[in-house]
């Protein structure tokens, strides 16, 4: 008969990580982060990856397939793929840049539904599928200019919000299109609760005037870098007006609705006197606790990249000018 | 008005033992140096996964905040304990929220602002949570260049006149913090709470300072 005796070093059933700590283990080493130190060891601690490599448990994306028009192929270096994927403002993940990134990878985005509906003569409703499969895919090169001041260029993957919208066949009273984000507090932390939140009245709205969403810049994207978008950066799909302020593209979007009033929107409900509705890149108008005159441009190089450019009215795209032809941009800013 | 000091926790004095002092010591000069070393490594060499300058600037302010704090705590530990050789900590805590103080302007003008020198001057004064930034960094270098042992003996009662206006400093520090974020965020708020905490524990301090600058 043999005869085992455990070591006290051997494990034993106990000593199995309950799966759902295991999935969870994120937002625990979060939690442990917040009640020690602080930010001290919170933040660098993500940068630095102290907690061991997770990049088996990334998000799964996928290959596209897509055309690649001239028109919108750019010179400009473009910013590598781990800082567009790791460095997000997507405040349902948390508010710092690295928690989209720490936070997002579990999120479910198959099935989806996106809703048209509204002042529309022909309502759709696009699967997770659709999303893919109902326009030809191109992708479009676009700088990205934050709020904040920095900037990144990005290859987008997406089809234009205008054909969608005709699809939808506006009625004669639509004035504005209205966007929301998906609503889902068992997966977005941030929805969950007001401190990691940042304090937003959740689902995260944004809104467009029906002519600036029909302009042919106005793009809903489903993918970056060849592949489908990453939960940080607004999986399944997302929006992308690159002559506007980062914070109108709203992410994951579920509903968009149009209407014959200007839609409430996120950033100008929390702070009217810093976020307007238009939002428009604009060197000239400061945002009241920075200048928005430059940017720095993230591409690579690190701190000593010297990357602080001039911001250009529009971020650039002035062909969009004649949309404000009558409006006081800094009045509407 | 007169407020009471606080009361010790113990009836006897707690010793530390030298040797002990100087380890703690030694780890505070090794953490606070290695680490900005390290973090310094990582962002010149774009090992940082995001934008190099947004993580050394909010490495180097958070780093002066908490050492800034901790200093804080140096004084009201001694008396609940009655372990005055703490005190010897205080300087060093606060010499390395200088050094970490210092490198976060440093990177906001060379790495954020790229020496656009007009746009550095205006946005020290028209922005609120800069010049408060600003003011708080200020009266630590003034605290920090009177440090020495020679010059607090030189300077005698007045000495400490000018180092208590660590309590303006360390306010206007975390009132930056708060101020910096786009949102009401938990983080700022904890800091708050426990520099209201660290003023309650020397409210004596506290209230002849306010009653001696009105």
């Amino acid at each position: 008969m043999l005869i085992r005796s455990n070591k006290t070093s051997d494990l034993t059933e106990n000593d199995v990580t309950d799966e759902k700590v295991y999935r969870d283990r994120r937002n625990i080493l979060k939690g442990l982060g917040f009640i020690g130190a602080g930010s001290l060891l919170t933040q660098p601690a993500h940068a630095f990856n102290w907690f061991g490599s997770d990049d088996e448990d990334l998000f799964q994306t996928n290959e596209l397939t897509f055309s690649q028009p001239r028109a919108f192929q750019s010179d400009e270096a473009l910013t590598p793929e781990d800082k567009v994927t790791q460095y997000n403002n997507f405040y349902e993940f948390g508010t710092g840049k690295d928690d989209p990134y720490a936070n997002a990878q579990d999120f479910k985005v198959d099935p989806w539904t996106l809703t048209v509906d509204g002042l529309v003569e022909n309502p759709i409703t696009l699967s997770f599928d659709d999303l893919f499969k109902r326009y030809g895919l191109e992708e479009r090169i676009y700088r990205l200019r934050c709020v904040e001041a920095w900037s990144m260029v990005i290859p987008w993957i997406g089809f234009e919000l205008g054909k969608l919208l005709k699809d939808a066949k506006p009625l004669s009273g639509a004035r504005f299109v209205a966007f929301e984000t998906l609503f889902d507090p068992e997966q977005m932390p941030g929805q969950r609760s007001r401190f990691v939140g940042g304090g937003i009245d959740y689902p995260y709205v944004e809104g467009l005037r029906l002519d600036e969403a029909m302009h042919p810049l106005t793009l809903m994207s489903v993918g970056l870098y060849g592949k489908t978008l990453p939960p940080q950066n607004g999986a399944p799909i997302r929006l992308v007006v690159p002559w506007k302020y980062g914070f109108k593209s709203i992410k994951s979007v579920v509903r968009i609705k149009l209407t014959n009033l200007m839609p409430p929107t996120t950033w100008n409900i929390l702070a009217p006197h810093e976020y307007g509705f238009y939002a428009n890149v604009n060197p000239t108008v400061d945002h009241p606790r920075w200048s928005q005159a430059r940017e720095r441009r993230i591409t690579t190089g690190g701190l000593l990249a010297r990357n602080r450019i001039e911001t250009q009215m529009f971020n650039g795209y002035e062909e969009v000018a004649p949309l404000y032809k009558d409006l006081d941009l800094r009045k509407f800013y | 008005m007169r407020v009471k000091p606080i009361k010790s926790l113990v009836q006897k004095p707690v010793r530390i033992p030298t040797h002990l002092l100087t380890t703690v010591k030694s780890a505070i000069h090794l953490i606070s140096l290695s680490w900005v070393a390290y973090m310094l490594y990582l962002t010149i060499s774009d090992a940082i996964p995001g934008d190099p300058v947004d993580a050394l600037l909010h490495f180097t302010g958070m780093g002066a905040v908490n050492l800034l704090l901790l200093s804080l705590t140096v004084t009201p530990l001694a008396m609940l304990f009655k372990a005055g050789s703490l005190i010897n900590l205080r300087r060093l805590l606060g010499l390395y929220a200088f050094l970490y103080a210092s490198l976060h302007i440093l990177t906001y003008v060379l790495f954020e602002l790229q020496l656009e020198w007009t746009l550095i001057g205006a946005e020290i004064i028209k922005r609120p949570f800069i010049t408060v930034g600003f003011v708080a960094f200020i009266i630590l270098l003034l605290l920090s260049a009177t440090s020495t042992s020679a010059l607090k003996k030189r300077m005698g009662s007045g000495w400490q006149r000018l180092h208590n206006w660590i309590y303006v400093a360390a306010p206007l520090a975390v009132i930056h913090f708060y101020w910096s974020v786009k949102t009401a965020e938990l983080e700022p708020i904890i800091y708050i709470l426990v520099l209201v905490l660290l003023f309650w524990l020397r409210r004596d301090k506290i209230a002849r300072f306010i009653a001696r600058s009105r």
